[in-house]
């Protein structure tokens, strides 16, 4: 029974938060939200400076070694700075797909690129995806940074393909996103050639386990940061002759959020240890994680607009961009309702 | 960071779970999934007694006090298997977790070689006096007198909430002995026998029919000089270090029982179709979730071994837990629909369900309400300046 961070696990986590902290400024993501929503220096420096993309990513292929639960705690500190960067697409999906599903020589030529920043991937998925051979046709509304792509990793229920995004039949159209720190393009393939993962079912099951837990922990991150940017105002904010903490209305409301967060961290670190560990949990983890974490993002977000007041609802503040990144949170990868029910289901059994 | 325990680890639940389901399926079978703290009271002092004399009554203490010297991980594992096995709460669980480790960290030798075989050993059952009637959360506001007459301590005054007052032996009593102190000065820190002349015992009945607490009343009650535990008027102190006990291992043996009542739930909700129901779905699901949490937290919180600091998810248990349970209560009766509202008892006694609607209602207010840890969590945990208070 350890269920702390190791040492070396405390050192990432550091490491990762002072380099958002002093890098995903409020004033460089603005700039890249008024662009394609990706600060592409901080990308740069993240892959190449820092070393740490390869987590999550098995030495052999190329990456770092190490497992979700490190690839958390980088999430956990770049959704704390709501950086932009294509985190969740290129590294948490396309990145994992390729890596548990590809082959060995797709794993050689497509992992370099994503790791080192110099390709974002997208990962584009239609249920009712039509395959004749490997000419895919479908459509996606939501792939998050899909504008900046040059490689798309597309899946079905049933298969998983690499596409270029400059293939003959991929139409890419950028999408106007409420989250402008991540947003969506719509993909329609249009015959466009597929090249097949080697284990569809694999790329697909180790996307998803990576994309919930990411996704759960930047909520993690969120929330946190959100409490921490209240907790600060709080302190300094001078109503009726008293700094507003004091205010047991006010106060009572910060303690239900860490009260959210403390069973959110929960949540994040006990998905991606049960994931790395394989253990029998794993499922039930992630699908709790991800729907916990995600509302707990919004929670505290919305909650940080309220207590800042008026200029909690400024576009100057940073409030917004939590509030934006929470709500993409609950919806990306799946509803709260839907990972539910993903519960309800196997302790239930599937509803007559 | 891991999940797993140690395969000595597990070789340890294995030998817990054996030697505890063999005394449910045998001499002890009648006492087996007892949820209240009251019903067959003596049975029950007799099973924790043969738990003292086969060494599992209170396995973290030292061997030389009774104990195991267990570590922690195999006190987690001893409470949890210890509920899944369907062993009924510790009568004394006072004396386990608040009394005995108080006198651990705080006691002169005399006073543990007096009190802690006895604890482990389940032949003193311990309950404890801080509440006051208007004093509530306040422990601040205790008015209950002792002032020493020649070798003794004379008490005068009422406690209230005192849990199986009516079925222990002794109590331990936060009281003013320094005339005209206010707030937590010059309280002191007294274990008392009960039993005595001077001691009167009223139980409550509350509003599950049950009567677990008492109104405790001292009317020149009397203990030796000695039985302070700490030094006079230091009383305050002692009753901290208590309290801090009981974000203990325990809280993984809740969990256990936590599990069986939504066990019951998942059960009757199969069994009349409200499983297929959408909403009761989601809140299975989400009842799943955060037991799930619970437990989760509750091993991070013990994986922390600095407990010299303020650890969030320590602060924030209390809360958790109680509302998760109080929910969980509303669930049950949303499943079990107007069947729930009427029992074949004549006695007014609940099923498992039914009775944890009613008793979750106490969860959110014992032990601190959640307005108090709400406060404790922003003024200890996030430093919020405290709200004004009385002239205390």
């Amino acid at each position: 029974m350890d269920f702390a961070f190791t040492d070396e696990q405390v050192m990432i986590a550091e490491t990762a938060r002072a380099f958002f902290t002093e890098n995903a400024t409020s004033e460089r993501t603005r700039a890249a939200m008024a662009a394609d929503g990706i600060d592409q220096a901080l990308w740069q420096a993240f892959c190449q400076e820092l070393g740490l993309s390869g987590i999550g990513i098995p030495e052999a292929a190329g990456g770092a070694g190490l497992g979700l639960v490190e690839l958390a705690i980088i999430a956990e500190a770049a959704g704390a700075q709501v950086a932009a960067l294509p985190l969740l697409g290129s590294l948490a999906l396309c990145a994992q797909a390729i890596a548990a599903g590809g082959s060995a020589g797709q794993q050689e030529q497509y992992l370099p690129g994503l790791l080192s920043g110099e390709v974002i991937a997208g990962y584009v998925h239609d249920a009712a995806l039509k395959a004749d051979g490997d000419a895919l046709t479908g459509e996606a509304g939501f792939v998050a940074h899909g504008g900046s792509a040059g490689l798309m990793v597309v899946t079905s229920n049933t298969g998983a393909w690499l596409v270029a995004a400059d293939a003959p039949g991929v139409t890419v159209t950028p999408l106007t996103t409420m989250d402008q720190t991540r947003p969506f393009a719509r993909v329609t393939l249009d015959g466009a050639q597929g090249e097949p993962l080697a284990d569809p079912a694999a790329a697909i099951a180790a996307a998803h386990r990576a994309g919930f837990v990411t996704v759960a922990a930047e909520g993690l991150g969120v929330a946190q940061a959100a409490l921490d940017r209240t907790v600060a105002y709080a302190r300094e904010r001078v109503q009726f002759g008293r700094p507003i903490g004091s205010f047991q209305a006010y106060k009572h409301r910060l303690a239900d959020m860490v009260v959210e967060i403390e069973q959110a961290r929960s949540a994040v670190y006990w998905a991606a240890c049960a994931v790395d560990e394989g253990s029998d949990e794993a499922g039930l983890a992630v699908h709790a994680a991800k729907s916990f974490a995600a509302d707990t993002a919004f929670k505290c977000a919305g909650d940080m607009i309220q207590l800042h007041g008026g200029i909690g609802f400024t576009w100057e503040h940073d409030a917004h961009l939590y509030f934006k990144r929470a709500r993409a949170l609950q919806s990306i990868l799946g509803s709260g309702n839907w990972h539910r029910e993903q519960v309800a289901a196997m302790i239930l059994g599937e509803a007559a | 960071m891991r999940l797993g325990f140690s395969q000595a680890e597990e070789d340890f639940r294995a030998e817990c779970a054996d030697w505890l389901n063999a005394q449910m399926a045998g001499e002890f079978a009648d006492i087996k999934g007892i949820t209240t703290l009251t019903e067959k009271a003596e049975r029950r002092k007799e099973w924790e007694q043969h738990l003292g004399a086969n060494g599992w009554g209170c396995i973290g203490w030292p061997k030389e006090w009774g104990g195991r010297d267990a570590t922690l991980a195999e006190q987690v594992i001893f409470a949890e298997e210890y509920a899944r096995a369907g062993v009924p709460g510790r009568v004394n669980h006072i004396g386990i977790e608040l009394a005995g480790p108080t006198l651990l960290a705080l006691g002169t030798e005399e006073q543990k070689r007096r009190f802690l075989p006895d604890i482990a050993a389940g032949k003193t059952i311990f309950c404890q006096g801080f509440s006051e009637p208007g004093a509530g959360s306040d422990l601040a506001s205790v008015r209950t007198k002792a002032r020493l007459e020649g070798d003794e301590w004379v008490v005068e005054g009422q406690k209230i909430w005192t849990s199986l007052a009516h079925i222990s032996d002794w109590i331990f009593v936060v009281a003013r002995s320094e005339e005209g102190s206010k707030g937590p000065k010059g309280l002191t820190f007294l274990m008392m026998e009960l039993g005595q002349p001077g001691i009167e015992i009223r139980p409550i009945r509350q509003i599950n029919g049950d009567a677990e607490f008492n109104e405790t009343f001292f009317d020149g009650a009397r203990c030796p000089a000695d039985s302070l535990i700490g030094a006079v008027g230091d009383g305050w102190r002692v009753a901290m270090t208590l309290l801090s006990f009981e974000r203990g291992v325990s809280t993984l043996g809740q969990q256990m029982a936590f599990r069986n009542e939504l066990d019951g739930i998942i059960a009757a909700a199969k069994a009349n179709g409200t499983a297929n129901d959408p909403l009761v779905r989601q809140r299975i699901a989400r009842a799943e979730i955060g037991l799930q949490l619970m437990r989760y937290g509750a091993l991070r919180m013990l994986s922390n071994t600095d407990h010299s600091k303020v650890d969030g998810a320590a602060l924030t248990y209390k809360i958790q837990w109680a509302t998760w349970r109080r929910n969980l209560g509303e669930l049950a009766m949303d499943v079990l629909g107007q069947a729930a509202e009427v029992t074949d008892n004549p006695e007014y006694e609940w099923d498992m369900l039914p009775n944890l609607f009613l008793y979750s209602r106490a969860d959110t207010i014992y032990g601190g309400t959640n307005q108090i840890q709400r406060n404790l969590i922003a003024e200890r945990g996030l430093g919020m300046p405290r709200e004004p208070r009385g002239d205390a």
